[in-house]
């Protein structure tokens, strides 16, 4: 067998299994939406300092409430990983354990960065007070949506694993969601450096 | 209850969209209608409109196409007969703000749903069975990406008669696109509906890249890929590089114009460069994205009816690889006149030169494939060769509006006009007509005719000459895009060159429509019974026409470039299988099952886009829980494939190797 394997090479063997062609199209799908956020990047970085009078970055931000969003979203990175270990494992009690921890860590963050838009939009610092403002909410707000959008999908894979079993379907999306999941980690240390962090200076 | 939605939104005034609209309402209704008195209903639901199958999505791809070439094309030729007579004191017949529109969904239409569709669809159609394996990666997938095209292409058309379109030209560049300039509905209809579309996009190009990357048959490396395979893995990863920043530049239009943010406005601090940047960061790639398959069309074209392997197969995929590269360095051709400054000027200028480079390596590959080879001149080969010199002015034409100083004097004229509809329709359509008829017998079992098809042809080449020469001509005297009314009534006899021009276009484009009534009529006499009616080369001819929905009954082995074509030397008979040795009872096939998620999704899209147009929230509320509970429903469905029985794999082997 591993003969045969080195005499052909990897591009000669014909199609590839499910599992690894379903990884690569989500891994397709996640640098699409890299891409997505590289374009609101953009357009923060060019409306950054047109505060057209309002508010600037330094003078809102809350670098302690921030980091601890930060340590919510990276812990929660971390138990989602445990939670697919348990997977690998079979460990039915393990993965609801981690998806757990993860789901209360992850409500957190959501919980925290609402709390901070909510402080804002009472000081009547909105989107439309001026450009800079408005890339700072549409930036965080996506992170924001991805994040609340990866709660649900982390609440249907719990379903589907009680319904549906561990079965290779259901594996192969939770595996696809933790990559989700990291990628929006990715995605915020981009958002702490350059938003929060590029505030200060 | 109905948002800014009231019978005042049906332009009563307007004679033009209400009847035209009430035409197209009248035909919808009698095609409806035949379909209930037929009982052809579970049919279309069955076979179709649920379908999973490459093939078929690719035919419905390639349908919606030719159907909204005829509305794109409508709108040309509204455009070129009013400014046949719109000179010096007479003022046409159309109203300025009714011309905007037309402009606008001209552009939008015959680049998004018409280009688009129609590249979609013949990628989907040949790409797997020139891979020579059994589906694409995600067949489901692959159907909603269809239904989400033919829901933007749905909106769109809904704009004709509820409401109104962009008066804002193709790209909705703001200020102009923002709320204070655009209060009305156009702008939303345009931005609602190529979010919808383009999500289905890409969707599709993850869809194929993931196919061409991940699922080949055994044996084909990247060197043995078919070239046409290479331009539609060029062109989709392109797609998924390219199409997120339109979703993001679009979303963030929406922001400015539903919730009052200042991306792109004039105050508070807003920036519209920006969104000139943003949208052709997306709109430069989105050229290759459209005639990379093209040129994949036309080297599969050649190389069949020469007889010969492709020249320069290794060169022709570099080439392509290095437009796909280059086509992200050149965006701001597109704007030399807007202050960038002389370096950077000069830089995208040099860029964009250089993309002629490995465009030209093309040409002449071409070329030597034709070279001493015994060329059959069907009508492929006429699109192809019509291309070859049509694109090639339009290419040199490109390349002297490269030159920064050349563009501030052609900068928005009829020459730049002029140039594009030479690259596209020398490029794109031609390309696109050229694989319709390449590639119809395979879908159909029969093939075209080809007098009717080189009738179609000469219309189409003459008619794109004489319609467009003389708009660089105008261009150059100083005629601009864009324009319902010109004083300088020297003009007038070129307007009406390019009209009678667009005429000429328009009798090419019914000998297509004639040729597939005949064609579908004489089907009987055109039958291919072998599946390889032109002696073709790549393993989509190694099948039976049409093929089975599984594709191929044993995977081909392959060994080298032009697989099928070494068969044939070889001294093997063309079977589905490519294996008529194996006396064995069939494998066990697994097909994808139909699946309604594709329509259903799209059906709530259509609703989600409508009602966020419209301002109706609590429906655009639960067109997207709706969109959501189906895809939840779906995602519980657990026998996603069929198996085919058999017997019936062996009858339909049986069948076709009995076949002359």
């Amino acid at each position: 067998m591993s003969a045969l394997a080195e005499e052909i090479p990897l591009a000669e063997r014909g199609p590839a299994p499910t599992r690894t062609v379903v990884s690569f199209g989500f891994w397709l799908f996640l640098l699409s939406d890299i891409v997505i956020f590289s374009a609101l990047f953009a357009a923060y970085a060019v409306l950054a300092q047109r505060t057209a009078g309002g508010p600037t970055g330094a003078q809102l931000f809350d670098l302690e409430h921030v980091f601890i969003e930060t340590c919510c979203l990276l812990v929660s990175s971390f138990t989602c990983g445990l939670c697919v270990l348990a997977m690998e494992r079979r460990a039915q009690t393990m993965i609801y354990v981690w998806a757990a921890v993860t789901f209360i860590l992850g409500a957190s963050f959501i919980s925290l960065e609402l709390s901070e838009f909510i402080s804002m939009f009472s000081r009547g610092i909105n989107p439309a007070r001026s450009a800079f403002l408005s890339a700072f909410f549409a930036l965080v707000g996506t992170h924001g949506i991805h994040v609340t959008a990866g709660l649900c999908w982390l609440a249907v894979m719990m379903a589907q694993i009680a319904t549906l079993g561990l079965r290779p379907k259901v594996m192969q999306r939770l595996v696809c969601f933790s990559l989700f999941w990291h990628a929006l980690d990715l995605v915020w240390i981009g958002v702490f450096t350059i938003v929060y962090l590029g505030a200060r200076t | 209850m109905f948002g800014k939605l009231s019978l005042a939104a049906i332009p009563w005034d307007q004679p033009i969209p209400l009847i035209t609209s009430a035409v197209i309402i009248v035909l919808l209704a009698a095609i409806l209608a035949l379909v209930t008195y037929k009982g052809w209903w579970s049919y279309l639901w069955r076979e179709w409109l649920t379908s999973t199958d490459h093939k078929r999505i690719g035919v419905m791809y390639v349908l919606l196409a030719l159907v909204m070439l005829i509305r794109g094309f409508s709108d040309a030729i509204m455009m070129r007969s009013q400014l046949a007579v719109a000179a010096g004191t007479a003022a046409g017949y159309l109203p300025p703000e009714h011309y905007n529109q037309i402009f606008s969904a001209h552009g939008t239409i015959m680049i998004f749903f018409v280009a688009m569709t129609f590249v979609i669809g013949l990628m989907n159609f040949a790409v797997p069975l020139q891979l020579g394996v059994r589906d694409v990666a995600f067949p489901v997938l692959n159907s909603v990406s269809f239904w989400l095209t033919a829901a933007g292409v749905l909106l769109v058309n809904v704009s004709l008669v509820i409401g109104e379109f962009a008066r804002t030209g193709w790209l909705a560049y703001p200020p102009l696109s923002e709320i204070a300039y655009s209060p009305g509905v156009g702008v939303d209809y345009y931005l609602w509906s190529l979010q919808i579309s383009g999500l289905g996009t890409l969707l599709a190009g993850i869809n194929f890249t993931t196919t061409i990357l991940k699922l080949r048959a055994p044996g084909m490396s990247y060197s043995r890929m078919p070239i046409f395979c290479w331009t539609a893995l060029a062109s989709n990863l392109l797609i998924v590089a390219a199409f997120p920043i339109l979703t993001a530049t679009f979303a963030m239009l929406l922001l400015d114009r539903y919730l009052g943010f200042h991306f792109f406005t004039n105050d508070a601090g807003g920036n519209p460069m920006m969104y000139i940047n943003l949208i052709w960061a997306w709109g430069h790639p989105e050229v290759y994205i459209l005639i990379l398959p093209a040129f994949g069309v036309f080297s599969e074209v050649i190389a069949t009816f020469s007889g010969k392997p492709l020249f320069g197969h290794r060169s022709m995929v570099i080439a392509t690889m290095a437009i796909c590269m280059l086509s992200f360095m050149v965006w701001l051709h597109h704007f030399f006149t807007m202050g960038a400054g002389a370096n950077v000027n000069a830089f995208f200028g040099i860029m964009t030169m250089i993309i002629a480079v490995p465009t030209g390596v093309k040409v002449f590959n071409w070329l030597f494939t034709l070279y001493w080879g015994e060329v059959r001149f069907t009508s492929p080969v006429y699109w192809s060769l019509g291309f070859m010199v049509t694109f090639v002015i339009g290419g040199m034409t490109g390349v002297l509006l490269a030159i920064p100083p050349a563009d501030f004097v052609l900068h928005n004229s009829l020459f730049l006009v002029a140039h594009f509809h030479n690259v596209i329709i020398g490029g794109v359509v031609f390309g696109a007509m050229a694989g319709y008829t390449y590639w119809f017998p395979k879908a159909f079992g029969f093939t075209l005719d080809e007098r009717l098809g080189k009738a179609s042809f000469w219309c189409w080449f003459i008619g794109f000459y004489l319609a467009f020469m003389p708009l660089y001509v105008l261009g150059l005297m100083g005629a601009t895009r864009r324009m319902q009314h010109y004083s300088d009534t020297s003009w007038q006899p070129l307007m009406w060159v390019a009209f009678a021009g667009a005429l000429v276009i328009l009798t090419g484009m019914a000998f297509t429509v004639a040729q597939l009534v005949y064609s579908i009529k004489t089907r009987d006499r055109r039958r291919d019974r072998t599946g390889d009616p032109w002696n073709g080369r790549t393993l989509e001819w190694s099948t039976a026409s049409p093929p089975p929905p599984w594709n191929f009954t044993v995977l081909p082995q392959v060994s080298g470039i032009d697989e099928f074509w070494s068969m044939k030397r070889a001294g093997k008979k063309a079977t589905s299988g490519a294996a008529p040795q194996s006396p064995q009872p069939p494998p066990s096939i697994h097909v994808p099952r139909p699946s309604s998620l594709g329509f259903l999704t799209a059906f709530c899209a259509v609703i989600f886009g409508f009602a966020s147009i419209w301002h109706i929230w609590w429906l655009a509320i639960l067109g997207l829980v709706g969109a959501i509970a189906v895809t939840l429903k779906h995602s519980w469905q657990l026998n996603t494939e069929v198996q085919v029985s058999p017997q019936e794999v062996a009858e339909f082997e049986t069948r076709h190797r009995a076949a002359p």
